[in-house]
């Protein structure tokens, strides 16, 4: 055992976990937020919405689909450039961002149109019986009462961010991904490869284990 | 006042028109509760989105106290909105927020500040009986419990109009009488008027002032209860009187008919399928030297057999002639019953 710990660079592995734990974090924040204003608009522009705007729904549609049709690891060498040109590098935290925001936004978009369409239509119209404009149904009924579905989907976005960032690492993002492809599997470091995967397994339960407390308080289904 | 002239309602489907009201002409009465009956599809669900304009009406107006509502502008209309609850067969609660907070909600959507709305709602929770299930969610209420917060939620503004679609058609017969009473009550404490759409003729007979037969889209009858019960015209109107009068209340039944019929006694004849065919009752009759009037009967007739209920009344003999004769239907295997 102590053979197999003293085969581990344990420096290199903290950073990996902090790398790993930043893009995530980092990546997932922004990818909320983005996705769930595009997700709300999604919602509200559909046909029979509470704004329906035929052509702004369609252009939406389209780009979210495209984007989460697009493979990551060939959406990362797509973004090249554009990584390049906006945060000045492509290796690393930074180099990773834009490519696991711009997959995983629309991703949660969708999550979030899916949860708002699963709001009963009934709720909906006693708040229109009772004089709600769209924002207040929006901000008071829509949301509150999709909650719980959307904080699930933030739970499952955050574990398949921690599969892309391990992705991102083989080609140069940093974390426990770039740590078990170079040590692990290029120099054959084996406890290297399985530390790096239980630290990326230990990420992804506490991820899940949060993610199911959240929920089941606020859930008063 | 509620004036609905020449309301049509047309829906455009990819299978052709649909047309959900035709030429409706209504009005409703200051603090009265109006009933409008009919079968599921006749358009008495548009009809009620027409008069808060969740649905538009394809032409005709809607007048509350002489102003077309459905003139108003999206700002305006929903300031309008707010002076009109409204309460749903499947409640339509968030489950998010408890009971109080339910309540609050069209309080905070008309922007009405805290302790005003806390205070409201503690008034309203006491109107409709919820005491103690302030914090509760909705999930851990009854269906009864739950359309008692609606009613309160509807209420929250001080409207001045409430309008019910089949609020009592997801509730058993119990619920639904308890309901009804808190409707009834709240018409006559704060004299608002209560529009009710239901396919439940009993609803109607228990609450409404006055009410619409509506089929296809069309208003066929209109009028006061007791106008449409005692002399139904439309042959919808008729199915709504028989499908009620056959299920009234067997207790009530009794003791009315023991009113009418003071004489003698009552028997009810019960006939099962076998034996419904035989000539039983004028056999019983040659046999006997009492007279037999016929108070009122449902026979069913099926391709094979004939089954149901007969009631008479028995008269002109003492007590031992009654047994004798209640002897002898039973002899013939029909169930006998004194009332």
């Amino acid at each position: 055992m102590n053979e197999f710990l003293s085969e581990i660079d344990w420096d290199a592995m903290v950073v990996a976990i902090q790398e790993t734990l930043l893009m995530t974090i980092i990546s997932l924040v922004i990818a909320v937020i983005l996705g769930f204003i595009l997700g709300i608009i999604l919602y509200i522009t559909k046909e029979d919405g509470l704004y329906p705007q035929k052509v702004v729904h369609r252009i939406l549609d389209f780009i979210v689909n495209l984007f989460r049709a697009i493979p990551f690891i060939i959406l990362i060498f797509l973004l090249l450039q554009f990584t390049m040109a906006i945060m000045g590098t492509m290796l690393g935290v930074k180099g990773a961002l834009p490519a696991l925001i711009l997959s995983s936004a629309p991703f949660y978009a969708r999550m979030c149109m899916i949860a708002l369409s699963e709001i009963d239509k009934g709720t909906i119209e006693a708040s229109k019986a009772m004089g709600a404009s769209n924002w207040q149904i929006i901000t008071k009924v829509l949301i509150p009462e999709a909650k719980p579905a959307l904080v699930s989907s933030i739970t499952v976005m955050g574990i398949s961010l921690v599969g892309y960032t391990a992705m991102a690492g083989c080609i140069g993002a940093g974390g426990l991904g770039n740590l078990a492809y170079m040590y692990g599997y290029a120099r054959q470091n084996m406890p290297v490869m399985y530390t790096a995967t239980f630290f990326v397994l230990v990420i992804v339960f506490v991820i899940q284990i949060i993610g199911d407390l959240i929920v089941k308080r606020i859930d008063k289904r | 006042m509620i004036e609905l002239k020449h309301i049509q309602k047309v829906f455009k489907t990819p299978k052709g028109d649909i047309h959900a009201c035709q030429d409706v002409n209504l009005s409703i009465r200051d603090g009265e509760i109006f009933g409008v009956i009919g079968y599921s599809g006749a358009g008495k669900s548009t009809l009620v989105r027409i008069i808060n304009q969740l649905e538009k009406q394809t032409s005709g107006e809607v007048l509350i106290d002489g102003e077309d509502i459905s003139l108003l502008d999206a700002k305006d209309l929903r300031k309008r909105r707010t002076k009109m609850g409204m309460i749903f067969q499947h409640f339509n609660l968030l489950w998010s927020r408890t009971v109080q907070k339910n309540i609050e909600l069209p309080l905070e959507i008309a922007g009405v500040d805290k302790s005003k709305r806390v205070q409201k709602a503690k008034e309203l929770i006491e109107l409709v009986g919820l005491q103690g299930r302030e914090n509760a969610y909705p999930s851990e209420l009854s269906g009864g419990q739950k359309q008692r917060v609606g009613i309160a939620r509807a209420l929250a503004n001080d409207p001045s109009i409430l309008l019910c679609d089949e609020a009592t058609s997801a509730l058993d017969p119990d619920t639904t009488e308890q309901i009804l009473d808190l409707l009834k009550d709240i018409n006559r404490k704060l004299g608002i008027t209560i529009v009710m759409i239901t396919h439940q003729m009993e609803v109607v007979q228990k609450i409404c002032h006055r009410i619409a037969v509506m089929s296809e889209g069309k208003v066929v009858e209109e009028g006061s209860v007791k106008d449409i019960f005692e002399h139904p015209r439309h042959p919808i109107t008729k199915r709504f009187v028989r499908d009620i009068s056959s299920k009234v209340d067997d207790d009530k039944q009794n003791e009315n008919l023991k009113q009418i019929y003071p004489d003698g006694i009552l028997l009810r004849l019960t006939f099962d399928e076998d034996i419904s065919r035989q000539p039983i009752v004028s056999r019983v009759m040659k046999q006997t030297q009492l007279d037999i009037s016929i108070v009122s009967g449902n026979l069913t007739n099926t391709i094979d057999s004939s089954f149901g209920v007969l009631i008479i009344n028995v008269l002109g003999g003492n007590s031992q002639d009654y047994e004798q004769i209640i002897k002898q239907f039973e002899e013939y295997h029909v169930i006998v019953e004194v009332i």
